[in-house]
């Protein structure tokens, strides 16, 4: 099995939960990463005051969670194109201190011609809940492969 | 008794955020954040790998540079929050680069946790836009 029809199986799998911790470090050092100054990420008494009653985690912090792994998945370690991201909350903001089961699923797989060759795109979707399984956030990126990545990967 | 102030904005559809111009991209601000979110391809901090990969040199990491759109919303989290942030990349960013970033507002709908405002974001290296998407943000109501 080539790997193109190796992604095309994996349509539909999902990975085992990972439980994560939204930390106060973690935050203070991605709000500080990026290049955030706001207080609601870093400075706890500004926080308490304010209407979450405690720190938040930036919009793309998902990014840092552990989702783990779809069985069997290869990735490429390099070569893969992100193409589009979309985050999206379903009440508010994560808190710090929040407990979050994230997982991951392979959405689709889908190829379309364009001039340079046969493009691939990848769409995996990615999910947090809390512990009582209600939605947090949902995630979601695309990521291309190119004619020369599918070169190289031989298929 | 002290007060809170707010920053509240009064926006409306075709309303600009003021564009803001970001501090050059450093070596240091790839290494901090590949360290905070986990993501260590070495494209975006080991110069040999960037030039195997074909590349002049190293880049930011695309979610960087769409974190940090989310920056033109943080005097306002007192009052609402990021509902949705949803953007596709279209150029690469070195170090050195000034980016600057904006957004216009699109469209405004009541919803029960507030008023939903969708916004058009960008950010660009001069004219070149590098990342663009929209931006859902809730106000809201007091």
């Amino acid at each position: 099995m080539n790997v193109i029809e190796h992604w095309r199986s994996l349509v539909g799998e999902r990975s085992q939960s990972v439980v994560n911790l939204v930390e106060r470090g973690a935050v203070r050092k991605f709000a500080e990463a990026i290049g955030d100054p706001s207080p609601l990420y870093a400075n706890e008494e500004t926080a308490k005051r304010s209407r979450y009653g405690g720190l938040i985690a930036p919009p793309t912090f998902p990014r840092t969670f552990e989702y783990g792994r779809i069985q069997d998945m290869y990735w490429p370690e390099a070569g893969m194109i992100h193409g589009e991201h979309r985050v999206s909350y379903e009440h508010g903001p994560l808190k710090v201190g929040d407990e979050v089961h994230c997982y991951t699923e392979f959405k689709s797989y889908d190829e379309k011609e364009s001039r340079g060759g046969l493009l691939g795109f990848i769409a995996l979707e990615r999910f947090g809940e809390a512990s009582g399984g209600e939605r947090l956030f949902t995630m979601s990126d695309n990521v291309i492969v190119t004619p020369a990545l599918r070169r190289m990967l031989g298929a | 008794m002290s007060q809170e102030t707010s920053n509240r904005p009064a926006w409306q559809v075709d309303d600009e955020l003021v564009e803001q111009a970001l501090p050059p991209i450093t070596r240091l601000q790839l290494i901090k954040y590949a360290g905070a979110s986990g993501d260590f391809n070495p494209i975006h901090t080991i110069d040999a790998a960037a030039e195997e990969a074909g590349l002049p040199g190293i880049i930011a990491h695309g979610m960087l540079t769409l974190a940090t759109m989310g920056l033109l919303f943080s005097p306002y989290l007192e009052d609402g929050y990021v509902k949705e942030l949803k953007a596709r990349f279209s150029g690469m960013v070195f170090l050195g680069d000034e980016m600057s970033i904006g957004g216009r507002v699109l469209d405004v709908v009541d919803r029960d946790e507030g008023n939903l405002y969708t916004f058009e974001v960008s950010a660009r290296r001069g004219e070149d836009v590098v990342a663009s998407g929209t931006v859902g943000f809730v106000m809201f109501v007091r």
